[in-house]
Formats: structure tokens, C-alpha cells, sequence
């Protein structure tokens, strides 16, 4: 028995300790997750030839050629303008539609309320896609085809299962005395709602607007089958047009795609604190 | 002016009965609370009153008008409640003008409402803030700012002062009952507190089970209690139970020999003493007229003592006593002496006062 010679190397966990490990692997993942964007940005700086031959130099950030070719002799600013519409118009449509009825379903009790939420749970498990022959069927007949009515009424549908499952939770944990004390002061159910209800939800109807925000926008599939006039096309299915046949100008397509990103990015980080304090909202009290 | 008359009041959630049958009248003017323990019904009777639950069956009338139907904001009733329920995303101003505004009131009016009431409760510097950037003392009072500027005729208090600490609890219970003289307006308070319902009531309604088991003021309450329950709700140290077999005059307890009680009134064989910590003393183990126990622990307090003993049948007493006699040590026979003159009798089955009945 000898405990002589017995020494022990330091694991990982031993050297940097748990906090440390941590950090390592959060860092080791943001640069994953920066990687493809820094380039994006960067390759939006340089010509064609500079991206095949030096894809990860520095490129020289004055140049700004790229992004005024996008802006000037591209329909890259309608289709701008097309994502603004379809997103915004979609966002506002839900966030009101799904804001109504998950009042509805958290604070009235009626018959069938339950069963209404599972049905718009029910909405969360359908892959939309598969219905995209009815649904191409429906829009023919009802004659917005080729319009951004396709697409807003698609995502306000697509969207409506998780803002009502958002809003219903948060709905519930807001206390039942200030409907009361509201009720009190003798307002109708409709200005609870308005003035003392929904203030209160702004947490959640961040988080609603912002998970249901980026896969609209970033929509390709709908927009691909719905949409053919060139003047209707949305951002992520006019920049494909970028793409030729026969040549690429890789440079201005880079630079498109930044601008893409820019505005969901910005309003992300506009918006994070809010975000962080509604998915933490109610777990310290 | 504002009378309400309760008549048969019952509420039923879903198949239990919360509230059977309650009948009570309240003067206009009146600080009415209602005390009881949890589950008693006692906030319930307050929501009924304010209408933000129907009736099951039963009547209020307020001021001569049947109640049935009226929406809580045109009762004329306003609300402090337990958790004050500010809105959190308007100032103190705001808040305060929410309902005085719903009330049609032009902007000079409620101006003025909310000056007179935050004048009358020290909130003058804090109109601008929020809700979350004030103080439990400081949310209570404007939840009553905000009761103030409805100017009702009945203020309706659920358990407003369970969320403070002990110290501002007294200030503020001394502030409400300042503000009931000044205003004038009839208010009902809630509370599972009997020091509060003593200390603030004009008369205290003893609530138990979704009964009233007693209505009257605190004195009658505390020497007239109308059963064995409301004896021991209300006092503090609690009164004790003695049970008790009657045999003429002799009251016996099992394993404690008995007692002579010669002015004892007319009851059944089973009798249930109740005995206030006051109302009785310690002697040593060969004094006459008592009940031998065994002494247990002494509470000292400075100015006097509360002792507590044990009686041959278990039961447990509680009586207050010089700070000499902790001088007693654990497991020291003594003898417990009521004073007969401040006896209560119960029956006990029914836990009925027999001097009342």
C-alpha cells in the first residue's frame, strides 16, 4: 500500500473549473454561429474574384459598390418592401387574433374552452406544407393567388397556434384581483382587456412577435409557390433571381442578403431585453 | 348614507357550500369586521358584496335597492384588496384616476378627488411613481387612495394589512381606523385576525364554516361570547376549555377532583368551562377550590407572566400570572383557581353559552 507515484494529471474540468468549461464551449459555439455570418458580410464587401481568392481576408469596408448595385439596378428595394408588408401585416394579424382569443380561453370560462386550446395546439403538430395543394386550390378560387393576401393569411394561420399557446400561458399567471379591482373602478370586459390586461403582456407579445417574426420572414416555400408576378416576390424568394443560369455576381448577392438580415437583427437586439424578460417572466417572484 | 342587509345569503361552489345562510344588517357609519378562521367564508361574503360573485340564493339590499344584478362598479361599493392589486403599468396618479375617470367625472374633478385623497394619505411626492418602486406600507396606501377617489359609500377591506410587516401593521391599522372617523362612509374589513377586529371594530361579526356565530361589539364578543368557538377566537393568550361533569354545584374533571361552583346557572351534566388567562390563578398544590394540574413552562414577560399547566385529563391551560410564580418548576403539582365570577359555561356538545341561551 503506497500512494507514492500516484499522481494525478488535471482533467478539463479540473483546470478551468465548471464556469470556465462553460464559457470555452459558449465561445466555441458563438464562433460557430458567427462563422457563416462574418463571411456573408465580409464576401458583401468584395468582388467575385476576391471571394474565390481570399474568401476570409478582410475585405475594405468604404467599398460599398456591391450594396449600391444591389439598391439601384436590382428590384432588391421592392422586394424590401414586399417583406415589409407580408411580415408586418402578418405579425399584426396574429398578434391581435391570437392575443383575442387566448384572452378569451385564460380568463372567461366557458363550455369548450379547453377543447378550443387543444384545437389550436392541434395547429402546432400539422405541417402546413403538406396542405399546399388544397390550400393552392382554396387561394385559386377565392382569387388571391399571385397576392400578398396568400401569404399573409397562411402565416397568420401558421402563427396563431404558438401566439395562442404563448399568450394563454402568460395570460393565466397575470393575477385575477386586478380584473377585479378593474371590474371595481367600473370598467367594461373590453377596457380590462385594453387597458389593463394586454400592458401587462407586453413580455409575451414580444416573444410571440419575435418567434413568429423570423420563419416569416425568412419564408421561402410560400412565397415560391404562391407568388409569380416579379413586383409581388418577397425578399428571400427575389434574391434567388440574383442567382443565374450562367454567372453569379456572388458580391452583390452578399451584399443582399446582409441587408436581408439587417433589420430582423437589429430589431432582435433592439428587442432582447424585453425578449429575456418574458421567457424569465414569473420564475422569480 | 349607506345600510346593506344581507338576507339568506348562500353561495355554492360548484357542490360545497361556502356560505349557509347568512343574515346580517350593518348600520350606515359602521366599521363592520368580518372575523373568522381561513375557509370561513369570510372574503366570500365580501365578494358577494361587492358583486364580483353571484349569489347562490339570498338577498342584499342596499339602502332600500335590491342589489340583484348591479354591476359591481354602480354598488357604489369600493375595494381594497388583499394584495392591493395596483396596475403595475400605471404611476400612482393614474391609478388613482382609473375609476374616478370611468366615472364620467371631467379632468378638474378627478384632479381634485385625487388631490383630497392623497392630501388625506401622505402620497402627494409619490403620484409619479410606479407601483414597483414603492413600499408595502406605501402600495397599501394607494390602494386606498384609489378606493378614496371613487368617494363610495361603503368600503369593502379584504385582509389589507396580512402583506406588512408587524411594525407598519399597527400604523397602518391605526391610519384605517383615523380614516373611517374622517371619511364617515360605512366600511367592512376583513381579517383572520382577532387583534385587528378588536382593536378596529365598531361591531365584529365571528364567522365559522359559512356561519355567523356572533355579532357584536368587541366587548360584548370578548364578555359575552355566544359559544365555546368565539370564547376561544377572541382574547388573546386563548381562553381554555375545561371539560367538566357536573354533579349539583361540584364540577369535577377527570384525574383533577372537582369544584364547588354555587352560582353556577342552569345547565346539563356535561359542562364545558371556559376560563380567560385572567380569570383564574395559580395556588399551591393544598389551596382550596381548584383543580390540581401540572405546572409545564412559563412565558416571562417583564410585567407579568402567562403560565401554562396541565390538568389530569390532558387539557392544557393557559393563565396569566405575576412573575413570582415562575419561580414554579416543570412537573410542580398546583392547583388552578377560576375566578367563579368570570367563569363562561358551554355545553359540550353544542358548545353553547349557557348564561346567553
Amino acid at each position: 500500500m503506497s500512494n507514492t507515484g500516484t499522481y494525478e494529471k488535471p482533467g478539463l474540468l479540473g483546470t478551468f473549473g465548471r464556469d470556465g468549461l462553460m464559457q470555452i464551449i459558449l465561445i466555441a459555439n458563438t464562433i460557430v454561429m458567427l462563422f457563416p455570418i462574418i463571411i456573408m458580410v465580409m464576401s458583401g464587401f468584395k468582388s467575385n474574384v476576391e471571394i474565390f481568392q481570399s474568401p476570409f481576408s478582410i475585405p475594405d469596408f468604404t467599398d460599398i459598390s456591391n450594396f449600391v448595385a444591389m439598391a439601384t439596378q436590382t428590384s432588391f428595394l421592392r422586394y424590401l418592401m414586399n417583406s415589409f408588408i407580408v411580415t408586418g401585416a402578418s405579425i399584426l394579424l396574429l398578434l391581435t387574433l391570437g392575443t383575442m382569443a387566448a384572452y378569451a380561453i385564460a380568463r372567461y370560462d366557458f363550455f369548450g374552452s379547453s377543447f378550443i386550446l387543444l384545437f389550436f395546439m392541434a395547429g402546432l403538430m400539422v405541417p402546413l406544407k403538406l396542405a399546399i395543394i388544397p390550400l393552392f386550390i382554396l387561394f385559386r378560387d377565392l382569387g388571391i393567388l399571385n397576392s400578398h393576401w396568400a401569404l399573409i393569411s397562411v402565416y397568420t394561420a401558421m402563427g396563431l397556434p404558438s401566439t395562442v399557446f404563448i399568450m394563454t400561458g402568460f395570460i393565466r399567471t397575470l393575477p385575477r384581483e386586478l380584473e377585479d379591482a378593474a371590474r371595481m373602478d367600473g370598467a367594461s370586459e373590453l377596457r380590462i382587456m385594453w387597458s389593463v390586461m394586454i400592458p401587462l403582456c407586453r413580455p409575451a407579445l414580444v416573444i410571440a412577435g419575435i418567434y413568429n417574426l423570423v420563419p416569416i420572414w425568412n419564408d421561402f416555400f410560400f412565397p415560391l409557390v404562391f407568388i409569380q408576378d416579379d413586383a409581388l416576390k418577397t425578399l428571400p424568394q427575389g434574391m434567388t433571381t440574383f442567382i443565374g443560369e450562367f454567372s453569379t455576381n456572388w458580391g452583390v448577392m452578399f451584399a443582399g442578403l446582409t441587408l436581408a438580415a439587417a433589420p430582423i437583427t437589429i430589431l432582435y437586439i433592439v428587442l432582447s431585453k424585453q425578449f429575456i424578460n418574458g421567457m424569465t417572466a414569473g420564475a422569480v417572484k | 348614507m349607506a345600510q346593506l342587509s344581507l338576507r339568506g345569503v348562500r353561495k355554492n361552489f360548484k357542490n360545497v357550500e361556502v356560505l349557509q345562510g347568512i343574515d346580517l344588517d350593518i348600520r350606515d357609519r359602521e366599521l363592520i369586521v368580518f372575523v373568522g378562521p381561513s375557509g370561513c367564508g369570510k372574503s366570500t361574503l365580501l365578494r358577494l358584496i361587492a358583486g364580483l360573485d353571484p349569489m347562490t340564493a339570498g338577498e342584499f339590499v342596499l339602502n332600500g335597492k335590491s342589489m340583484q344584478g348591479v354591476a359591481p362598479s354602480k354598488r357604489d361599493i369600493a375595494m381594497v384588496f388583499q394584495s392591493y392589486a395596483l396596475y403595475p403599468h400605471m404611476n400612482v396618479y393614474d391609478n388613482m384616476a382609473f375609476g374616478a375617470r370611468l366615472m364620467g367625472l371631467s379632468k378638474a374633478e378627478v384632479q381634485a378627488r385625487i388631490d383630497e385623497a392623497a392630501g388625506m394619505l401622505q402620497l402627494e411626492p409619490l403620484l409619479d411613481r410606479k407601483p414597483r418602486e414603492l413600499s408595502g406600507g406605501q402600495r397599501q396606501r394607494v390602494a386606498i387612495g384609489r378606493a378614496l377617489a371613487r368617494k363610495p359609500s361603503v368600503f369593502l377591506l379584504d385582509e389589507p394589512l396580512s402583506n406588512l410587516d408587524a411594525a407598519l401593521r399597527s400604523d397602518v391599522r391605526l391610519e384605517i381606523a383615523k380614516l373611517h372617523r374622517k371619511i364617515g362612509a360605512t366600511m367592512i374589513y376583513v381579517t383572520h385576525d382577532q387583534v385587528e377586529a378588536m382593536t378596529l371594530a365598531d361591531r365584529i361579526v365571528v364567522m365559522r364554516g359559512g356561519l355567523i356565530e356572533q355579532v357584536g361589539t368587541p366587548r360584548e364578543l370578548y364578555e359575552t361570547p355566544a359559544n365555546a368557538f368565539v370564547g376561544t377566537f377572541i382574547g388573546s393568550p386563548r381562553m381554555s376549555l375545561l371539560e367538566t361533569t357536573r354533579d349539583g354545584p361540584h364540577f369535577g374533571i377527570e384525574g383533577s377532583g372537582s369544584i364547588a361552583l354555587p352560582g353556577a346557572p342552569e345547565t346539563g351534566q356535561k359542562v364545558t368551562l371556559g376560563l380567560r388567562p385572567d380569570a383564574m390563578h395559580l395556588g399551591l398544590a393544598d389551596a382550596p377550590d381548584g383543580f390540581d394540574a401540572e405546572f409545564e413552562y412559563a412565558e416571562y414577560l417583564g410585567n407579568e407572566a402567562y403560565l401554562y399547566a396541565r390538568l389530569g385529563d390532558g387539557t392544557r391551560v393557559s393563565l396569566k400570572g405575576d412573575t413570582a410564580s415562575c419561580a414554579h418548576q416543570p412537573g410542580d403539582t398546583v392547583r388552578i383557581c377560576p375566578d367563579p365570577a368570570q367563569l363562561h359555561y358551554f355545553d359540550t356538545e353544542t358548545g353553547r353559552s349557557f348564561r346567553s341561551a
